[in-house]
């Protein structure tokens, strides 16, 4: 398998977390198993609600307060960052790893100006103390970076006054100051103009290549995503239900939600089903045993209902959680 | 200059609601049942007397006349004659206010620290029991009226434990009165004694009075922080491990706390007209206990007089808290100005 040669940088095993609501307990992350190798490019794709930001705040930990961690680790140069201590993993969170958030709309404080956020970042993501007019000249060189045009009045600006693009621009800004190793990519575009979408792809992918940085990219651009990664992991309901090179699990996609996934995906050809994937994602409350996936698949046999199956590895150095692909 | 043109435009606001609200009470109270007149002259008097005093009150003419006559009296510094206290109500403005705006002075700190203090607390532990003590502690707070709070702190605090004086606003000599205002007069003539004496008399009117509001801006800022704590904007800045207190109080409090800002202003300019009860049971020789008494006589000048201070002093407070409200939230300055 092409990441399992690099050293892993990220990995994540059985993650489980549930989220406390009035009506219950949501299970959501059901065991989720990633990894991320050094520079390694990672598309996590799934439907809406499967759990794909869930398991990206859990890396940074910043989970909202009804969510709670049962069971799993996640091992970031051998820490683990769930049991790690707040010292420990506030300098992963300034100096090595950070987030872009889905809705630029808000991920920016509506009362700051961008220049109060963006240095203030910036002063936490040094190793030392920096003067000024280094914090200045590292904002500048960063918000050229992203190519924010008149910088100076972008950085006096409130976030209000900012289109979303320039808003996402500011938020890549901020990540590139403290992400360097790796880069969590939330839905980075999902929010924006379709005409504006791909120019912040293309930036993403420029950027981080340049600095080498892994990238895990959530996308639900299934195009982008097979051009921009290296490998793929499929979600779904809170599982990891397939993974591998991306353009094998594009190509030749072997799970049945995949398949379904890939085949309703909009295209330009025209042939687009508008509805997605047939049904729904299942309830969190009480979600079906077995294969999660079993209440909307069209191979689901009797085993399906009863039993969570392994991740099965297959020809082309893909894995794969299904049991048509048992014992084959 | 962006925030002095916004400030310029308030005040050209505040003077014109000024206007119409001196408009609205000189009408309302002359045309409301009863004769201020008669009841000045007393129930026996001749008609004759009661006929002059109308003459002398200008109460003959018609209403709009009566109105520009005020206005030109007022913009002469001239409140009118008052009927109640047969002297001038500029005097009588100038000998009671201060007394009520200095205890509404000092309620509002009380209220402000405790509101931020308790709110910030509650909202860092909310769910836990320093949250749960706060809330149960506002909802207390807020279903007690202020005279209730004024006589229970005067029974435990001034009278149980002793603490404070049970009544009154000095028991020493007051100060030689310059401005009127007993702190500020007591600290020119180096009067330190008064003041700290005047402040020791304060503590329980204007605890009574702040507990209220306090308990429900409390709960406003504990609410923002609670709502905002894991908006993404926050969830960002604690994703690029910016330390927690800058989180919290940079961050978190700012947005949080203007909602809370805003109601402020309201509830300490409210605070004059709730003092009476309160400066009744503390015998604070405040302007409260003045309004009511020219209320209840139909004393026209001083109604008029004490409906439009109490408007300025409303007016006042807002203008700051829009003031501050502005400064904390850009939206409202830009906004504001059609950007």
């Amino acid at each position: 398998m092409a990441g399992e040669k690099k050293e892993a940088l990220l990995e994540i095993r059985d993650l489980k977390v549930n989220y406390k609501v009035y009506k219950g307990t949501l299970k959501v992350l059901n065991g989720v198993e990633l990894r991320v190798g050094k520079g390694e490019r990672i598309g996590l794709v799934g439907e809406s609600g499967s759990g794909k930001t869930t398991t990206l705040k859990s890396i940074l930990r910043i989970l909202p307060y009804n969510a709670s961690i049962e069971d799993g680790r996640i091992l970031y140069k051998g820490i683990d960052l769930l049991r790690a201590d707040e010292r420990v993993l506030n300098e992963v969170r300034r100096r090595e790893i950070a987030m872009i958030f889905q809705d630029p709309m808000a991920a920016l404080n509506p009362v700051f100006k961008v220049r109060d956020q963006l240095y203030d970042i910036i002063k936490e993501s040094a190793r030392g103390k920096l003067a000024k007019e280094e914090i200045e000249e590292i904002a500048y060189r960063l918000l050229k970076e992203v190519r924010l045009p008149d910088v100076e009045r972008v950085m006096d600006s409130y976030p209000f006054q900012l289109s979303g693009g320039m808003r996402q621009r500011v938020v890549i800004a901020m990540a590139l100051a403290s992400a360097r190793e790796l880069l969590l990519a939330d839905e980075p575009t999902t929010n924006l103009d379709v005409t504006i979408q791909d120019q912040i792809l293309r930036l993403l992918a420029d950027l981080t290549m340049k600095r080498n940085l892994s990238v895990i990219l959530v996308s639900h651009a299934l195009g982008m995503v097979r051009k921009m990664t290296d490998r793929t992991y499929v979600m779904y309901a809170g599982d990891i239900v397939e993974e591998g090179d991306s353009g094998e699990i594009f190509e030749n996609p072997l799970h049945p939600y995949t398949q379904l996934l890939v085949e309703t995906a909009p295209k330009l050809t025209g042939n687009w089903n508008p509805r997605g994937v047939p049904g729904r994602i299942p309830d969190y409350l009480n979600p079906p045993p077995g294969c999660r996936f079993h209440t909307r698949c069209p191979f689901a046999e009797q085993i399906c209902r009863e039993k969570k199956p392994p991740m099965i590895a297959v020809e082309g150095g893909k894995r794969v959680r299904c049991w048509l692909y048992y014992k084959r | 200059m962006r925030m002095a043109q916004y400030i310029l435009r308030r005040v050209v606001f505040a003077v014109f609601t000024l206007f119409g609200l001196s408009v609205i009470i000189f009408v309302m109270a002359r045309v409301l049942p009863g004769d201020p007149a008669r009841m000045a002259a007393g129930p026996r008097a001749p008609e004759w007397v009661v006929e002059q005093i109308r003459e002398q009150l200008n109460l003959d003419k018609p209403l709009h006349v009566q109105y520009f006559l005020w206005l030109r009296d007022v913009f002469n510094g001239d409140l009118g004659y008052s009927i109640f206290t047969k002297r001038s109500v500029t005097q009588d403005v100038i000998e009671y206010l201060p007394a009520s705006l200095e205890l509404i002075a000092v309620a509002a700190v009380f209220q402000i620290l405790g509101a931020f203090a308790l709110g910030v607390l509650a909202g860092m532990y909310a769910y836990r029991w320093v949250d749960n003590a706060i809330r149960l502690f506002a909802y207390i707070g807020i279903s007690i009226p202020a005279f209730g709070w004024a006589v229970i702190f005067q029974l435990v605090f001034a009278w149980k434990l002793d603490l404070f004086p049970v009544q009154g606003m000095l028991s020493v000599e007051a100060p030689e009165r310059i401005t009127g205002f007993v702190t500020i007069d007591s600290l020119i003539t180096g009067r330190f004694d008064a003041f700290t004496d005047f402040l020791k008399h304060a503590v329980l009117p204007a605890m009574a009075l702040a507990i209220g509001p306090m308990a429900q801006e409390a709960r406003l800022i504990r609410s923002g922080m609670i709502d905002n704590r894991y908006k993404d904007y926050i969830l960002l800045m604690e994703s690029h491990g910016v330390p927690k207190r800058k989180l919290m109080f940079k961050y978190l409090l700012k947005p949080s706390a203007i909602p809370a800002v805003t109601v402020m202003g309201m509830d300490i300019a409210s605070l004059l007209g709730n003092a009476f009860l309160v400066e009744i049971v503390f015998n604070w020789p405040g302007f409260s206990r003045y309004a009511i008494s020219v209320m209840l006589n139909k004393d026209l000048n001083a109604i008029v007089a004490v409906v439009m201070v109490i408007g300025v002093i409303f007016i006042i407070a807002n203008i700051i808290v829009d003031i501050i409200a502005a400064y904390l939230d850009p939206r409202i300055r830009y906004v504001e100005r059609g950007e």
